[in-house]
């Protein structure tokens, strides 16, 4: 199968692969996939929770490479917005970007679930009643 | 772009130069048609043909009487399963095969399934044998035909083709074998491992492709098949169709070289099989051999690199050709039946490799291969989530994974 050059450039050089704290309560974490299909990615946002700005964002996934490009493309984007506007990055944006075929679409599908998994966490961690971290509300 | 290394001589491998040089003239000057009997043109022909007969035959033990020409494995495998089957419907409908036979097999029982047979699909055991037991079992009075392959295409195991062999015969069941990864590469002989019928073809042992050969039993007992194509009657009424002559020429000589230099071939081979798995080893925690090492082709290595997954891997090694998972059902996204029909879990599949090393392949390349494969596992191991949680001990069979 022949690569978008956007897909091998994401695939040699990734962008912010790493892990953060997942205890920290500005850290949301989503993992989405299942090893036997394949496919598993975690990605990880880390929100000024005074602004509720996307300071920094991680990822760590195992797929093939256009998995490994939907995800780390998610990073590149999700820095700077805030999480309201975080929520509006569709999987189709990621399609486009990347020039998936179509048998890959499934991976900026699991891009697209792993960001809102991410916010999810996040905002049950803010949600949550007792937290020393979230005293500037 | 230069092309890949070649690592992948279970599909296909490239046609040796003395070959070639034995097929030109065969094309050229020695155009004439084997069927025609009355002009020098056909008789040149046909002693082209007839040696390319007794070159086969003598690389398999049987008489080249006994050798009939088609286009390659796949219809050597239609013809021997289909021709019994319909040969021998007045004595049953029953064949038993294996999960992990080449598609050219399982398709054809299956259609055979639609028409009224009725077929077992042996599961295999871990390290990728057929349970002899289970074979004795599952035979009936209505049992005409065991097709079990001699090599494994994607994990190399050997069957144990001479047990197979005798249970068939005891209780007067046809064997077929699909043979085209063992023939030219380890000893076959259809008198010593009691074989019916068997399926052989020129492009996986360095002769050309769209040539190949069922060898048909003459003798104790003689085989019959029902012709799947019908025309002038050519080789004795079984497969009828003007020959390839040059690809038989090419197919003939394959053989020939194959099996003088199978000794000192599949020696050199099995070191620098070895020497590829031994560094990948010493290199990478977490490698699975899939199917047992004991009874396995001399250049065949299936490994799976845990927590990498494998078309990421092969993007990685873009200068290496090989395979992962299913070599011919990639498209699909599923992985391989055969590694599955092992019992690997579709996250030990998904992350599998074969190397398939052949005549050309030097030492060299090994260690080159074996240097960008522990590079590239390494590195995507950095990117796996499954690493990282592997190495914090967590359990992942316990997980709970959102299914998509």
């Amino acid at each position: 199968m022949a690569y978008s050059d956007k897909v091998v450039d994401h695939y040699n050089n990734p962008r912010n692969v790493g892990s953060m704290d997942k205890s920290r309560t500005d850290v949301g974490t989503g993992m989405v996939g299942a090893p036997e299909c394949g496919d598993v990615m975690k990605l990880q946002i880390q929100v000024n929770s005074a602004t509720g700005i996307i300071e920094d964002a991680k990822f760590k996934t195992f797929g093939c490479g256009s998995a490994i490009a939907s995800s780390s493309l998610a990073t590149e984007w999700l820095k700077g917005k805030s999480v309201d506007e975080a929520l509006e990055i569709k999987n189709t944006d990621i399609v486009n970007e990347l020039a998936l075929p179509p048998v890959k679409i499934h991976c900026s599908v699991l891009a697209e679930d792993a960001i809102k998994a991410a916010i999810n966490d996040y905002k049950t961690k803010q949600g949550a009643p007792v937290s020393a971290e979230t005293v500037s509300h | 772009m230069s092309k890949p290394i070649y690592f992948d001589n279970h599909a296909t491998t490239p046609v040796d130069p003395r070959v070639l040089e034995a097929m030109l003239p065969y094309f050229t000057e020695n155009f004439g048609n084997a069927a025609s009997r009355n002009h020098a043109h056909g008789w040149v022909a046909e002693d082209a043909v007839e040696k390319g007969r007794k070159q086969i035959a003598s690389l398999i033990g049987a008489n080249s009487k006994e050798i009939v020409f088609t286009s390659g494995a796949t219809e050597s495998n239609n013809l021997a399963i289909k021709g019994v089957a319909e040969m021998y419907a007045e004595k049953g409908n029953h064949i038993i095969t294996a999960a992990t036979e080449h598609k050219a097999v399982l398709d054809t029982c299956k259609h055979l399934e639609k028409k009224g047979c009725r077929i077992t699909y042996l599961p295999l055991k871990g390290d990728g044998l057929v349970d002899l037991d289970m074979l004795r079992d599952a035979i009936t009075d209505k049992t005409i035909l065991i097709s079990i392959m001699y090599a494994n295409n994607e994990i190399g195991v050997i069957q144990p083709v001479k047990e197979i062999g005798k249970i068939a015969k005891e209780r007067g069941v046809l064997f077929h074998s699909d043979a085209v990864q063992a023939c030219g590469k380890i000893p076959v002989n259809v008198i010593e491992d009691g074989i019916d019928l068997l399926s052989i073809t020129g492009h996986k042992l360095y002769g050309p492709k769209g040539v190949g050969a069922l060898y048909v039993r003459r003798k104790n007992p003689r085989v019959q098949l029902t012709a799947q194509m019908d025309g002038g009657g050519h080789e004795r009424g079984m497969r009828s169709g003007t020959l390839n002559v040059p690809g038989i020429v090419g197919l003939g000589a394959a053989c020939e070289i194959a099996q003088r230099e199978m000794p000192a071939e599949s020696a050199r081979l099995r070191a620098l099989r070895d020497r590829l798995r031994a560094k990948l080893e010493a290199n990478l925690e977490e490698t699975y051999i899939n199917g047992t090492m004991e009874h396995r082709l001399p250049n065949n290595l299936n490994m799976s690199f845990a927590y990498v997954e494998g078309e990421s891997l092969l993007m990685g090694i873009n200068d290496i050709a090989v395979s992962s998972g299913s070599a011919c059902t990639s498209a699909t996204l599923e992985p391989s039946y055969v590694l599955k029909a092992l019992g690997l879990g579709d996250d030990l599949a998904h992350t599998s490799i074969r190397f398939g090393l052949g005549r050309f392949n030097t030492e060299a390349e090994v260690d080159y291969v074996a240097q960008k494969m522990i590079d590239v596992v390494n590195k995507l191991r950095e990117l796996s989530p499954l690493w990282e949680m592997f190495k914090d001990g967590v359990d992942l069979s316990k997980v709970q994974w959102t299914a998509h």
